[in-house]
């Protein structure tokens, strides 16, 4: 469903963040983006939903190379992708409710969103979404009254509520404490599961990617280094990944599945 | 609406929350704001005639931008230009000396209680009086010149200072402070180590800040006799000669621009 | 900080030689300058006016006091003018600010090469002139009166609250812009949802601070014929009715106290 092809980024410092990337993502499947810091997996994501702009490369979405498309035609394709980021992102200053809205903006026209008058199944989907990460009661508060793993939650509600195809998810748990992190993980593949969508999930963290995604895709200096089971993530694949490093530790079968506490 | 279930809401509308809740008092302020703006305009008296007939002494002015006049009344520019600058320096030296005592009186953390009172209450006046207000005064009881200009200029800047930098030292670091004073320190030695290099990059921005503003107000003190371009500008408009007002507004503009360049920079080498 | 050796032992001293030298050097020069301001102010003073200043000063206070409150009931009107021109003034700023403050933002300008040099051209300008300058020029365009009160009022504030404006927005948090524009908005939403919420708290905080500033201003606009309470003034000053003088000058100062109690309570609620 999502294919790059020979994707380059070099930014205007002259960081080569990106080295001929190519990489397919069939409809449906998680996949966590693994790698230090600094290896060039924001940029890869933003490059697919054109935050950032590649050097050269294809893009395609369902056989439409975004790299090439106008600003209107990005806009309907920025729809097709959810995307979830590190510090939320939300909007601090506005509420619950308007956040998850906001995701709607690419459908609905500038005056109904000015004036806060959306659709009644858009509005419906919202309360819906909430429900399901457990954040219904908070609709009306302020964005910046919530915690950490709160706010991504309702950060999961706002990419959902676009109906995408993809989740670009930018590092969800490098900002939340482990198990608010283990819950948001859960939750995220959950949701994908349940509404069959294909995700790239960017973390850094090992063992919890090979915790919950069934492929994981490793990147070094902006290259593609590892592909393949969450398993195969062997002391040398890390080592080569991330250098040298004790690794049995970090790959010690993690088995303590605590509960996800009912949200609140 | 405490966890209402998903049920129940679903279908129903939603609205963001009003920023005034209570409904009467929402209306209350719309109207009242909506009848105070249409009583305002209609009390303004427009004379739509005058101002169509100035719409082109206005376009005329603009004009004059174009083409400004330093020449023909160069004289009259220069020496009121140096004399609004004279009064700048001198009462930005001075206001500033002034204010450095006055601001440490007026911290409540460092100064005894009567003292305090004396300098928040200078402080009070200084600022409540405004400076064209005090040119007046001051015109009144020393005749006229740059001698009330640079009076009002240098009073304008205690109030102006003093209060900022009293607000500074009140909100500094207890603990840097505290530390001096427990080595055994006098009182003066204790400003000057414990309380002055905390407050002093703050002091030189305002106070750059404050020679900006000194001489922007030197521009206007002449209207009133108090020294200073203003005379020659107000003159300028009397006569309708555009060009040379043109020209004073640009110099204006010039200095004040040069000033905030030159106060970026010194601001930037302090911190 | 150096450390000299000397007589076989160590003194540590701040600066080095050359350093001193050239702080010296640069205290002499400012000490210099002042002098030669000094002097300029001393030679265009008539000192006999100022060695009587006290006797002035003693008949002004006696005259002026007690104020003639009576003269209280004329002065509703210039009053209500008063706060007319500030508000309105401030309102029409604000709409003109806001978008001077979009085009002169690094982050929200559609060309950094033409457009931000314009709205930052005329932030500058309608800030460096004075509000009584402005009145005087539009005076001299469109005739004396309340109306050319507001809208001098109006030009002065505009780049004082675009330049505040564009700064707030410089600052925005950019990860907010960009997951708005992530979804697929178009440009004006995401200037609705991503930027505006943002800046909403600096833009209620700079409009009711410059309205508070707009007050003070406006009580004086009338010394140069714009409408407001400074026409009582400057009317009662020609006529040397020192009385009248006195209340107005309460009666203003009334203003300016109240108005920052109310801007200092506006802003305390929306922070
Ligand atoms: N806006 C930018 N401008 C210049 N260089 C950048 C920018 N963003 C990232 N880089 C560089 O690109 C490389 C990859 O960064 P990034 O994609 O953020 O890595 P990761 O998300 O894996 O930590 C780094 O070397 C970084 O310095
Ligand atoms: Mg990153």
């Amino acid at each position: 469903m999502l294919r790059l092809k020979k994707l380059v980024k070099t930014y205007k410092t002259g960081d080569q963040a990106l080295k001929s990337i190519d990489l397919d993502v069939p409809k449906g499947q998680v996949l966590a983006l693994i790698g230090p810091s600094g290896a060039g997996k924001s940029t890869m994501i933003r490059c697919i939903n054109r935050l950032v702009e590649p050097t050269s490369g294809e893009i395609l979405l369902d056989d439409v190379d975004l790299s090439k498309l106008g600003s209107g035609a990005l806009r309907k394709a920025r729809r097709e992708m959810g995307m979830i980021f590190q510090e939320y992102a939300l909007v601090e200053r506005l509420t619950v409710m308007e956040n998850v809205l906001s995701g709607r903006l690419g459908y609905v026209g500038f005056w109904r969103s000015f004036l806060r008058k959306y659709p009644q199944s858009d509005v419906d989907e919202a309360f819906r979404l909430l429900d399901r990460v457990g954040l219904l009661h908070m609709a009306d508060k302020r964005a910046d009254e919530l915690s950490g793993g709160q706010r991504q939650r309702v950060g999961i509600c706002r990419a959902l509520i676009q109906n995408p195809k993809l989740l670009l998810v930018d590092e969800p748990t490098a900002s939340l404490d482990p198990k608010t992190s283990r819950q948001i993980m859960r939750l995220i593949t959950e949701l994908c599961q349940e509404r069959g969508l294909a995700a790239i999930i960017n973390i850094h963290d090992v063992a919890l990617a090979q915790m919950f995604v069934p492929r994981v895709v490793g990147l070094r200096f902006g290259e593609i280094v590892y592909d393949g089971l969450p398993t195969g993530l062997t002391p040398d694949k890390l080592t080569e990944i991330y250098g040298e490093e004790d690794w049995e530790a970090t790959i010690e079968k993690v088995d303590d599945e605590d509960e996800i506490e009912a949200a609140e | 609406m405490s966890h209402r279930e998903l049920d129940d809401m679903l279908g129903t509308k939603w609205r963001k929350p009003r920023f005034v809740p209570n409904p009467y008092l929402r209306w209350t302020l719309t109207v009242g704001f909506i009848a105070y703006l249409i009583a305002a305009y209609m009390t303004i008296d427009v004379n739509w005639a005058r101002v169509y007939e100035g719409l082109d002494r206005g376009a005329q002015f603009v004009l004059a931008f174009t083409k400004p006049d330093f020449v023909s009344r160069a004289g009259d520019i220069w020496s009121g230009l140096l004399e609004s600058v004279v009064m700048t320096v001198a009462a930005s030296v001075v206001g500033i000396l002034i204010s450095i005592p006055i601001g440490l009186g007026a911290a409540r953390n460092i100064a005894p209680m009567p003292i305090y009172l004396i300098c928040r209450g200078i402080v009070a006046i200084s600022r409540a009086l405004q400076e064209i207000i005090v040119a007046i005064l001051l015109v009144a009881i020393f005749g006229f010149g740059p001698l009330a200009g640079f009076l009002t200029l240098s009073f304008a800047t205690i109030g102006f200072l003093s209060k900022l930098l009293a607000e500074d030292i009140e909100s500094m670091d207890k603990v840097q402070a505290e530390a001096i004073r427990a080595s055994g320190a006098r009182w003066m030695q204790w400003i000057n180590y414990g309380v002055q290099p905390q407050v002093m990059p703050r002091l030189v921005g305002l106070s750059m800040y404050r020679i900006d503003i000194n001489f922007r107000e030197s521009a206007i003190l002449g209207l009133v006799g108090a020294g200073g371009i203003g005379a020659t500008l107000n003159t300028a408009f009397d006569r309708y000669e555009y060009d040379t007002a043109a020209a004073i507004l640009l110099l204006i503009i010039g200095i004040v621009m040069a000033l905030e360049y030159l106060s970026g920079i010194i601001r930037a080498r302090v911190q | 900080m150096p450390v000299l050796e000397r007589n076989g032992g160590h003194e540590w001293r701040r600066r080095t030689t050359g350093e001193s030298l050239i702080r010296w050097f640069g205290w002499l020069i400012g000490v210099a300058v002042f002098v030669v301001c000094w002097q300029r102010i001393s030679e265009a003073t008539t000192w006999f006016f100022v060695w009587d200043a006290p006797r002035i000063a003693d008949d002004i206070w006696s005259r002026a006091t007690p104020p003639r409150w009576e003269y209280i009931t004329q002065l509703g009107r210039p009053i209500w003018d008063t706060i007319n021109i500030a508000t309105l003034g401030t309102i029409i700023a604000l709409f003109l600010a806001v978008p001077v403050s979009f085009l002169a933002a690094r982050n929200t300008t559609p060309s950094a090469l033409f457009i931000r040099p314009i709205a930052l051209l005329i932030i500058v300008s309608t800030r460096s002139i004075n509000s009584l300058i402005w009145a005087l020029l539009l005076i001299a365009i469109i005739g004396p009166g309340v109306f050319a009160g507001v809208i001098a009022i109006a030009i002065r504030s505009i780049g004082f609250c675009a330049k505040l404006l564009y700064e707030a927005i410089e600052e925005i948090d950019q990860s907010q812009v960009e997951a708005i524009t992530a979804t697929g908005a178009s440009r004006w939403q995401v200037m609705a949802y991503g930027i505006v919420p943002q800046i909403m708290p600096a833009f209620a905080g700079i409009a009711v601070f410059r309205w508070d500033i707009n007050i003070r201003e406006s009580t004086v606009l009338g010394l140069v014929g714009a409408g407001g309470i400074g026409l009582q003034l400057s009317a009662s000053l020609n006529v040397l009715a020192w009385p009248q003088v006195s209340l107005i000058l309460l009666v203003i100062l009334a203003a300016v106290v109240i108005s920052e109690w109310v801007s200092a309570k506006v802003r305390g609620a929306i922070i």
